[in-house]
């Protein structure tokens, strides 16, 4: 075991990470551990741009845009944290773009604009150009720009050092009220070496990302396993929101690979196999650029319908024939090549089979709008910040809008570096770690060693693929009770069968198989929240679609679920939203 | 009932045959009686649908065969650059390439990329790369004051530099490259294209101290125009024109 003690470590190198640690390494000794290289992360994956009332090529502000993404998240967004985001918006893309940024530009040289779902002028009059951009890959700039300044300022990484424990200072489900509870620091796991590390620290931020993998049909990486998400609940904190995960409509049929929607930003047009633009009926105002979660679940009941296409008539069709192929070379080169390589289409003249893909998780760990993370409704814990995917706080509520994640990784990446690293200078020193403070790693990694050879007879890849099935078939685009009892007791057959697995590498170095078995264990206790969430709302809000409770039901559920995992089980409560200025009404488009 | 659940394989299941795949394995730890480092090649044969790729065929013998086999991946789409490999004797990305493009009737070779260390299997260690694209300082060095707003760029000042940008550092361009294989010293062909990036931005004044480096006995003019790194790369970047427009920088004085 190796100890290393730094003011703030922050777990994750993508969008969030990397805005975090150029604020905190300006101001703090920070340290970055992620289980990838900084470069590999799935901010580089998101395609069509991030928001930001510049205003640059039509008249827009952020009082606009705020009501969009309330509206957009079908009032479930904590309205004071969605005013600081797209308040922040525009220095957010003007930061970047002073650090370097590519973005498109217009013919004046300022950064070009261009229409996204469920952002409108004037609170829903037309789509408004509010999405920065570059080509179709926004998220790759983001991620190499911030990597570049993280080279600039030497910020310390530890790449492929995998966080598998959080270390607080006491139980924080057994502190009253008001009590303090703070961080101590984290336990990896380096890859390369198979060592134990402990890291002790005054602050830690958790960007960890995603977890689409609890899904079958995803465009998400195959590391999108929520590891941060499931650590947290591990180390007795919440999480927030958990059913609501978003479903992007346009993803490649039966791949799940993600079309950015600037192709219908762009003009493309979603057909159903009558031919027809089938978006007007759903959504007469904005049409194929209504929100996501309306647009897949359209998408859905047409092929449920029968007004699918395909000899299974099982998908829809993203149609651009209609754009000027010079067009399409400038503003989606990306996915147009993405369609041609892995379908054999060519969009210039076909249109491209697509279907719902699960993309992104609204919900997880919960914070407030400095990012600190919350171990119940109302108290932090010290030194402890979340951003990006893995947080909650709570800005994309029901149904996060196309191009506001992007936002939500700098501005709230950002507010966590700074808040974190002033956390740290304001302390002495960070509480001790316990002596067995790697215990728990070390433990994990053991156990799943002595498998090798032994009487398991499960296997990893098995159970994950039974899980990911039963959560597309169960938990996707509509839901029921009958659904969701089906699902949940697949999970707890599959956690069952989890413990009789048996890898197949004991050895030390690089052990990708024992890394897996680690990673389905969170998938397996994160799809049980997943489910539980869904069950416990009655109703249908955004991405969370009820057959049996199609309507928003203001009266009960304008709250957040909170899960909380017990010796017990899992236990679930309420957190209720914040609204400021605008009363849920009803979500047309 | 919902979504894609079954629909997924009906969408891969035009044709499924069986493929071949000869991996050269590394075994660091030295397991099953082998020396620590050993390097030895095993072959796999996985069933395949059209749609497949390479990396879900070594996924197929990692989650199916042998738990043991060791690579990167992440996105599974091209962009996150984890699994440049060396497949049929050519640097690609496990996940962009078709099996079916492959001729699968012939067993596949596929192994790690070359001239970085091996550490296991498919996995070299990125240390020396990423170091030689630290080296030519890739990050905007802009002089003057800094504006409120954005900083100004044409469209056709953007589109000098658009082709470099698409770089997702996969090392696939670099480790191709024969003077990289033989010379300890050169930087590759990634970190002159990380340079050009910056080079031909409108926005930046500090291209004249990466073109000082580039001009370096481990630099450009290394650089044989064997053309490997414009084949391998997966982004469709053509490095060797950005190359010989950084020469051109350096002969003509002029960016």
């Amino acid at each position: 075991m190796t100890n290393h003690e730094f003011d703030v470590v922050i777990v994750g190198a993508g969008g969030a990470g990397m805005r975090a640690a150029l604020e905190s390494s300006q101001r703090a000794k920070t340290a970055v551990l992620t289980k990838l290289y900084p470069t590999r992360s799935h901010t580089g994956a998101a395609q069509g741009g991030m928001a930001a009332a510049l205003a640059n090529v039509e008249d827009d502000n952020a009082e606009w845009h705020t009501f969009d993404t309330v509206k957009g998240g079908d009032y479930l967004v904590d309205q004071d944290a969605a005013e600081i985001l797209c308040k922040e918006a525009i220095d957010a893309v003007l930061d970047l773009e002073k650090m370097g940024l590519p973005f498109n530009r217009t013919t004046a040289g300022k950064v070009d604009q261009r229409r996204f779902g469920g952002h409108t002028r004037n609170h829903g009059e037309a789509a408004v150009r509010r999405a920065c951009y570059a080509a179709d890959r926004t998220g790759h700039m983001i991620l190499q720009t911030l990597y570049q300044q993280c080279i600039k300022q030497e910020v310390e990484f530890f790449n492929e050092f995998y966080v598998l424990d959080l270390i607080l200072d006491s139980d924080p489900q057994a502190a009253a009220d008001g009590d303090e509870v703070a961080v101590a620091g984290v336990v990896a796991y380096q890859l390369s070496t198979g060592e134990v590390h402990t890291f002790r620290a005054k602050s830690v931020i958790f960007a960890t990302g995603g977890a689409g993998k609890v899904f079958k049909t995803t465009s998400n990486a195959h590391t999108l396993t929520g590891d941060g998400m499931g650590i947290a609940l591990r180390a007795g904190l919440p999480l927030e929101d958990m059913e609501f995960f978003q479903f992007h409509p346009t993803g490649l049929a039966g791949l799940g690979i993600l079309l950015s929607e600037a192709a219908r930003g762009e003009g493309g047009i979603l057909r159903n196999s009558e031919g027809e633009r089938f978006m007007e009926r759903y959504a007469p105002t904005i049409k194929d650029l209504a929100p996501r979660d309306m647009v897949a679940r359209a998408m859905a009941n047409e092929v449920r319908e029968g007004r699918g296409c395909g000899p299974h008539k099982d998908y829809v069709l993203l149609d651009l024939t209609h754009l000027e192929p010079a067009h399409i070379d400038e503003k989606l080169p990306d996915i147009t090549e993405f369609a041609r390589t892995y379908l054999g289409v060519e969009p210039y003249t076909e249109p491209v089979p697509v279907f719902p893909t699960a993309h992104y998780a609204m919900g997880g760990i919960p914070t407030n709008v400095n990012a600190e993370v919350l171990r119940n409704n109302t108290d932090v814990v010290k030194g402890l910040y979340a951003a990006g995917e893995c947080a909650c706080v709570s800005v994309h509520g029901a149904n996060r809008l196309g191009t506001n994640s992007l936002l939500d990784i700098n501005v709230f990446g950002r507010r966590a570096g700074i808040a974190a690293a002033e956390y740290a200078n304001s302390v002495d020193a960070a509480p001790e770690l316990p002596a067995d403070a790697d215990a728990t790693v070390a433990g994990l990694v053991a156990s799943l060693r002595e498998t090798v050879g032994g009487d398991g007879t499960e296997r990893v890849a098995q159970i994950r693929k039974e899980l990911q099935e039963t959560m597309d078939m169960n938990v996707q685009v509509f839901r029921t009770a009958e659904s969701l009892a089906e699902a949940a007791g697949a999970v707890k057959g599959l956690r069952e069968r989890f413990a009789s697995i048996a890898i197949h590498d004991r050895g030390q170095r690089f052990n990708t198989d024992l890394l897996e078995a680690v990673e389905l264990g969170f998938l397996l206790e994160l799809a049980e929240v997943v489910i539980a969430g869904a069950d416990g709302r009655k109703e249908s809000r955004g991405g969370h679609y009820r057959e049996d409770f199609p309507t928003r039901d203001d009266e009960n559920y304008m709250q957040h679920t909170m899960a909380y995992a017990t010796p017990e089980g899992l236990r679930m409560d309420w957190k209720p939203v914040v609204v400021t200025k605008y009363q849920p009404m009803e979500r047309k488009y | 009932m919902t979504a894609t659940a079954e629909k997924t394989e009906e969408v891969g299941a035009v044709e499924s045959f069986t493929v071949t795949l000869k991996i050269l394995r590394h075994d660091p730890d030295g397991l099953d009686g082998r020396e620590p480092g050993a390097e030895y090649w095993e072959e796999f044969q996985v069933e395949a649908h059209a749609t497949d790729r390479v990396l879900d065929a070594l996924h197929a013998i990692k989650w199916e065969q042998d738990g043991t086999l060791a690579f990167r991946r992440s996105c599974a789409h091209g962009v996150c650059g984890s699994d440049a490999m060396r497949i049929n004797a050519r640097n690609r990305l496990a996940c962009k390439t078709l099996l079916k493009d492959l001729n699968p009737a012939r067993p596949i070779t596929v192994e790690p990329i070359k001239g970085l260390p091996v550490e296991k299997d498919l996995i070299v260690d990125m240390e020396p790369f990423f170091a030689s694209y630290r080296d030519i300082m890739p990050f905007l060095m802009p002089s003057g004051p800094t504006p409120e707003r954005e900083r100004l760029q044409s469209p056709e000042d953007r589109e000098r530099f658009d082709d470099t940008t698409k770089c997702i550092l996969c090392a696939a361009c670099t480790t191709s490259c024969p003077v990289f294989w033989t010379d300890g010293q050169y930087f590759g062909p990634q970190a002159i294209v990380g340079a050009h990036r910056f080079i031909f931005d409108s926005r930046d004044d500090g291209e004249w101290d990466r073109l000082e480096i580039l001009n370096d006995q481990a630099g450009v003019w290394k650089c044989r125009t064997a053309f490997n790194c414009t084949e391998a790369c997966p982004r469709g970047i053509e490095v060797t024109k950005a190359i010989s427009e950084v020469k051109r920088a350096l002969t003509s004085g002029e960016v």
